[in-house]
């Protein structure tokens, strides 16, 4: 028996303390048809949850679409639109014109509704990198939101610019001569901040809190935001359904995968991350993509991941927002 | 009243749009269409028209953003040539399926290679048979028409499609026109406000552009093709309607001096203009010829075709385009496909001509009727002009 239930007013009880942190309605319903332990249909939900009523979803082509909206159900309860694999960013950015026009013309009622377009590591890193990139620079009043489980899982595991270092995919598998992709994980949060996009963030379903906190706070933002959401996917990375969170909080106290967010170009970490982070193998071991992994090549990732780690420490120590750096001229 | 003004037909077609009064415009320029790109966005700037302009990075999110604006109950405008309108084909039958009545000024132009910017039809044909309705003008005066016309048809709720107005690129766009430009008085009372079916908006959930399996994709083509070819009928209700107030009549096929022909030339766009005077000249002559022009090219013209070609003996039809490896033209394959059931239909042969800008003057279409006489060509279709 779980200590909640034992005290209906520990901090375990969810029914005590969640309603405070999440609301309850459900806009992305139960039903829908996301595999066991999928991390980007959980993440949608609770993106969902902080975004609220007032919004439209824009939703690239990839699993999401497919497990969402098989005609004629639907598991969204939100305004939703699918078009098609490499435009869910410029298709956003026409919802946001048009919804922009209308209200300052009358034809709507007079409120802020937020555009946000969704969209895999595929959709996102690869085929929809143009769009995004457009719309980014556009500075449409949207919201985008890379759901990035590092490889293209809807079509069957094939490898994406998100897929990591000497992960084996169906396009890139662990044969006798190569083992796996070649090349490190493109740094899209990276590419957004040379956007001078106000806010970017990265995010993980398994920090839920710290997630729908960077979803609110880019909704508030006049202007286009980005979150890049790691998401578990136990399908493609061959990994026992249950391990789900437990992988996404790995791959942060790794450092794998570190939670910051950039706003008005200023670095900060949003989830603390142990002085003596853990060995990337701990990570690495746990899914079957990486099995493959000799004890010379997980020391190779270890110490990328150490160098990535140390200049993102760079930026979070010694950047400035654009405002403290205007400030700092008016003196 | 409408008044007669002198005007890039390009400038004059952004200009209808303005009639219109859109409220979003996604374009992305490209020659020959870019002087369309650049009014519009002029037309906005300067307030003419309450709307916005999206610069987008390309023709494939210049619709997509135009579905998107679309879908939250815009009226949208986008315009585009030859590769920018490849470009866009994956979004094209989207669009039609999502039955988005958005209007597309299409200047048409070769297509790559080797690369060409002058005009031809080798850019829309390929997009055929994504479920848009289809029109060319002739002239510059029809393209205004015909935009004015676009919105109405696709915004009805019997149509709801998207519609493309096919001009000529640089015989039509770069040319300056004697045009009676409507004014907005006019415009408004024949035009009404769009009203959608369904919008993204959180008073009204609704999800948009869902996944059709096996079970129900059928269904939703045949339900396209039913929309298409049911919009015929408010296609022929809008232009008498037109012509009923602004006194210009449009058909479907236009027939030009064909009551006792037995030859015929059949154009689509800007060369029906000089294949006229090709006419005129050979009436002169005492040849019995007339000449039909393809106004709506989809949906197609069926009833209307058979009965335009009643006692022509010989039909010859131009393309602007090839079907490389077929059955010649695709114009041809078309006209030809759809007389077969005729028992007293023409012969019909195939002129593939002016590809990318190649001038056909008038003496070529002469040079055509003459060929064509004997209904019957020395090869299946023949590359009009072309050298060795």
């Amino acid at each position: 028996m779980n200590t909640a239930m034992q005290n209906p007013k520990s901090i375990e009880s969810f029914e005590l303390y969640a309603p405070k942190l999440a609301t309850k309605e459900e806009f992305f319903v139960g039903g829908h048809r996301a595999c066991q332990g999928c991390g980007e249909a959980l993440a949608i939900r609770l993106m969902c949850k902080a975004l609220g009523k007032d919004t439209v979803i824009t939703n690239a082509t990839g699993c999401m679409e497919v497990i969402s909206s098989v005609y004629p159900t639907t598991a969204w309860n939100l305004p939703w639109i699918h078009v098609a694999f490499p435009n869910s960013a410029s298709v956003g950015s026409g919802v946001e014109a048009g919804l922009t026009a209308l209200r300052r013309k009358g034809k709507i009622a007079d409120r802020r509704i937020k555009s946000v377009a969704i969209g895999g590591d595929g959709g996102t890193m690869d085929i929809g990198f143009q769009a995004l990139s457009g719309a980014m620079e556009r500075g449409h009043d949207m919201l985008y939101v890379c759901f990035d489980n590092e490889a293209y899982m809807n079509t069957g595991i094939q490898r994406s610019s998100g897929t990591p270092f000497l992960a084996a995919t169906t396009t890139a598998p662990a044969g006798k001569v190569v083992p796996g992709n070649q090349v490190w994980k493109k740094n899209l949060p990276e590419i957004m901040v040379a956007h001078n996009v106000p806010y970017v963030a990265t995010a993980c379903q398994s920090y839920p809190i710290d997630f729908m906190n960077k979803v609110k706070k880019a909704r508030q933002v006049k202007g286009p935001s980005y979150i890049h959401c790691f998401v578990t996917c136990p399908t493609g990375w061959r990994s026992p359904s249950e391990t789900c969170i437990k992988l996404g909080r790995l791959a942060l106290e790794t450092g794998i995968f570190p939670l910051y967010e950039v706003e008005d170009g200023k670095y900060r970490m949003t989830v603390e991350v142990p002085e003596k982070r853990r060995p990337v193998q701990e990570y690495l071991k746990g899914q079957g993509r990486f099995r493959h992994l000799t004890p010379d090549q997980i020391q190779v990732i270890q110490e990328r991941v150490d160098i990535e780690w140390d200049m993102l420490m760079i930026k979070v120590q010694n950047s400035k927002s654009r405002a403290e750096l205007r400030a700092k001229r008016a003196k | 009243m409408g008044k007669r003004v002198g005007m890039e037909v390009a400038i004059a077609s952004a200009e209808a749009a303005a009639l219109c009064k859109f409220d979003v415009a996604s374009v992305y320029p490209i020659t020959p269409q870019s002087h369309v790109a650049e009014h519009l966005s002029d037309i906005v700037a300067d307030g003419r028209v309450d709307a916005s302009f999206i610069t987008v990075e390309s023709e494939h999110s210049a619709l997509s953003s135009a579905m998107g604006a679309s879908a939250t109950g815009a009226r949208v405008v986008t315009a585009t040539s030859s590769q920018g309108l490849l470009f866009m084909s994956e979004v094209m039958p989207i669009t039609s399926a999502m039955r988005l009545p958005i209007v597309m000024i299409i200047a048409n132009r070769a297509v790559s290679g080797p690369i060409n910017i002058w005009n031809d039809h080798s850019d829309i044909m390929p997009m055929r048979d994504t479920g848009w309705i289809s029109f060319f003008a002739d002239n510059g005066q029809e393209v205004v028409d015909m935009v004015i016309q676009a919105f109405k048809v696709g915004e009805d709720r019997r149509v709801m499609l998207p519609v493309n107005v096919n001009m000529d690129g640089f015989q039509l766009t770069h040319v300056v026109e004697p045009i009676i430009m409507p004014d907005q008085e006019e415009v408004d009372k024949f035009l009404p406000p769009y009203e959608p079916f369904a919008t993204l908006h959180p008073d009204k959930v609704v999800s948009m552009g869902t996944l059709g399996m096996p079970e129900f994709f059928t269904e939703a083509q045949k339900s396209k093709n039913v929309a298409l070819v049911n919009s015929k009928k408010v296609i022929l209700e809008v232009w008498k309607e037109w012509e009923k107030q602004f006194g210009r009549k449009y058909e479907p096929i236009q027939s030009y001096r064909t009551e006792d022909a037995e030859i015929a030339l059949l154009t689509m766009g800007s060369m029906g203009e000089t294949a006229e005077i090709a006419i005129d000249e050979l009436r002169k002559q005492g040849v019995k010829v007339g000449l039909l022009k393809i106004k709506l090219w989809r949906p197609f013209p069926f009833d209307e075709l058979k009965k335009a070609v009643k006692g022509i003996k010989v039909l010859a039809v131009t393309d602007r385009a090839c079907s490389f490896g077929g059955p010649g033209g695709p114009v041809f394959s078309e006209i030809r496909s759809a007389l077969y059931d005729v028992p007293k239909r023409p012969k019909i042969v195939n002129f593939i001509i002016g590809l990318g800008g190649r001038d056909v003057p008038m003496e070529g279409f002469m040079e055509m009727v003459q060929k064509a006489a004997k209904g019957k060509l020395s090869e299946p279709y023949e590359f009009y002009g072309v050298r060795g």
